[in-house]
């Protein structure tokens, strides 16, 4: 039998591949372009045996997740931007706690109230920590509706297998598009983590979740755990790459505006222009290797985003030294498609001494 | 540290008539002297054990002195960020609904950052109750004003006294939890001597058997004194909860849906 498609939003795509991850407590406030993911869990979530909080605002959303990570119980929630920023007290203290959360973030224009169309305002947000304290999420920035299903499932596995926050990075665009999915149902480990969860005391020592380390030295430890975390995670870091191998220019670029700088690259191509995508799919851990690896004499890089140059810093690192990394911000506020990169990327391609 | 030598003392003719509940910790408190804090833990300890909930409670400990509940406590428990006790405790229940919760909560925790939490939970009649310690004072911090700062208290941030006009009069939580659709049960008691500590001790159980019975949301505000932050000696503290705080909180169940057959489920905790 081969597998189920369905023709689906991005938002209505996070919602199916959370409840097929083993889902069952969905935490949220309504806030445009996400408001498809709580109406459509206000049904689905009951309908599999879950629990659905509208909550009072969301850091009541946040909070309510934060409690249900600690028992255990795969749960998320979702917003947009200025409401994922209310958040942010909620992450950090899961990040500290060490609780595995899945937060998805449907990115509007910012700063402020902004607009309600796409952005990719809230890269350093989403990537840098976030709120206060180092801390970091592992995130993923899907570019399709297939890889928000699928993102939502990888989301919950690493959320446990390394007790950290994950943040969906995802926009507008990908909320609103409609795409066929194959939808797949993966194996939940039910004892993840059996070994820390809360759920009553009984017939064991209790257990304690927290974040405050007062013990001269107790959170220079602790920091140092989590670092070295993150440090491990690098493992995880994954490069989308496309006509790369005879690249004369590399665009960088990630989520929907990577699929949108693929169109372009791809009738540069047809034009014959030696021009590769490079996309991130997590954007922490960045693929940093993964680039360097690209990073041949004489090739130059473009980073393109939907922001004023955010991720661009991260390449920059990346490949320091060893190439030059061009520049180009589809401002937030304008929608953009694939004739918007073209001159910029002639552009970046002229410049080649 | 002090140890009792029990075995010693009965050969000397004494009784015990009281031990330490098992869910308490034997440990010496952090808490200053002549803080309340202590008895409401031995209070929620004693009731927890009656009612029999100690191995399957997960307890929400909140921001300020009382965070350390979970030193004292052999309970489950999850931090949670400041005032946001009722939204993390509305998480556990949820995914949790066989585990009894409850938050142990301050009066800026809950009354202040976290009203809009605390009011909301309590109106979802989230089924789990909340613990309510009000000293009229920011404890950890150092003594400055709260929500429930009363009139013409000083602080370090009300130094002329709390002043009505521009700083607002003191919230009284267990009246306006008890206004909520939600709540099954909010009380206020003290615990400035034995007969107010009994009765403290039965509007906790109240507030913890709404939950078992699957009514609803369980309040009970206890009022607290803070002899450091209010610059007394203990006595002197106890005496000005009786004094000051008593006749402006008063002491009362505000409301008991117990009482009320449209209200009550029967059938046990849904």
């Amino acid at each position: 039998m081969s597998a189920p498609r369905k023709f689906l939003k991005g938002n209505e795509a996070v919602v199916y591949g959370a409840l097929a991850a083993g889902c069952r407590c969905y935490f949220g406030y309504p806030i445009t372009p996400q408001n498809d993911i709580p109406e459509l869990m206000s049904s689905e979530m009951v309908k599999a045996g879950g629990q659905f909080v509208q909550a009072e605002s969301e850091v009541g959303a946040a909070n309510m997740l934060l409690g249900a990570a600690a028992c255990g119980v795969r749960a998320f929630t979702s917003s947009s931007s200025p409401g994922v920023s209310l958040m942010q007290e909620a992450i950090s203290y899961m990040a500290g706690s060490e609780l595995p959360g899945v937060i998805v973030n449907m990115v509007r224009g910012g700063p402020g109230l902004g607009d309600i169309g796409s952005s990719q305002g809230d890269y350093f947000q989403a990537v840098k920590g976030g709120g206060h304290g180092d801390y970091r999420c592992y995130v993923l920035g899907p570019a399709t509706c297939q890889e928000a299903y699928d993102h939502m499932i990888e989301a919950f596995d690493v959320a446990y297998a390394w007790r950290v926050p994950v943040m969906i990075l995802g926009d507008a665009i990908l909320g609103q598009m409609k795409e066929p999915v194959t939808t797949w149902t993966p194996e939940v480990n039910a004892d993840a983590g059996k070994d820390w969860r809360l759920e009553g005391a009984k017939g064991r020592p209790e257990r304690l979740l927290k974040s405050l380390f007062l013990e001269d030295g107790a959170l220079a430890g602790h920091n140092a755990k989590l670092q070295a975390r993150y440090r491990d995670m690098q493992a995880l870091a994954r490069l989308e790459t496309v006509d790369v191998d005879d690249a004369d220019l590399v665009i960088v670029a990630f989520g929907t505006i990577g699929r949108i700088a693929r169109s372009a690259a791809s009738q540069l191509r047809k034009q014959g222009y030696k021009v590769g995508v490079a996309r991130p799919v997590t954007l922490f851990p960045f693929p940093t290797p993964q680039l360097q690896a690209l990073a041949v004499p004489g090739r130059r890089f473009l980073t393109i985003e939907q922001n004023c140059g955010q991720m661009v810093e991260d390449v920059r690192l990346a490949l320091a030294g060893k190439a030059e990394v061009a520049f180009h911000g589809h401002l937030p506020g304008n929608l953009p498609n694939p004739d918007d990169f073209i001159q910029p990327i002639l552009d970046a391609l002229a410049a080649k001494a | 540290m002090t140890t009792i030598d029990l075995a010693a003392l009965q050969q000397e003719g004494y009784t015990e008539v009281a031990g330490l509940p098992q869910v308490l910790a034997d440990r010496p408190m952090h808490y200053c002297p002549g803080c309340h804090h202590g008895i409401a833990h031995r209070l929620v300890a004693e009731v927890l054990e009656e009612l029999g909930q100690v191995e399957r409670t997960i307890c929400v400990s909140s921001i300020g002195c009382s965070v350390f509940i979970y030193n004292y406590m052999h309970l489950d428990t999850v931090e949670a960020p400041h005032g946001r006790a009722a939204a993390v405790a509305t998480g556990v229940k949820r995914a949790r609904p066989d585990a009894f919760v409850f938050t142990y909560q301050g009066d800026g925790d809950l009354a202040s950052i976290g009203l809009a939490e605390s009011m909301h939970c309590a109106n979802r009649g989230e089924k789990l109750a909340i613990v309510f310690i009000n000293n009229t004072v920011y404890g950890m911090t150092g003594g400055q004003m709260a929500p429930t700062t009363l009139p013409g208290q000083k602080t370090t941030t009300s130094p002329g006294g709390r002043c009505a006009s521009t700083e607002g009069l003191p919230l009284k939580m267990a009246e306006i939890m008890a206004g909520l659709g939600g709540v099954a049960y909010s009380a206020r008691a003290a615990t400035t001597s034995l007969k107010r500590i009994v009765e403290a001790k039965k509007a906790i159980k109240a507030a913890f058997q709404c939950q078992l019975d699957g009514r609803g949301f369980g309040f009970v505000e206890l009022l607290s004194a803070c002899p450091t932050n209010w610059r007394m000696t203990p006595l002197q503290a106890n005496e000005r909860v009786e004094k000051e705080l008593i006749p402006y909180f008063p002491l009362g169940v505000f409301k008991d849906d117990a009482n009320d057959p449209a209200c009550s489920v029967p059938g046990g905790e849904s």
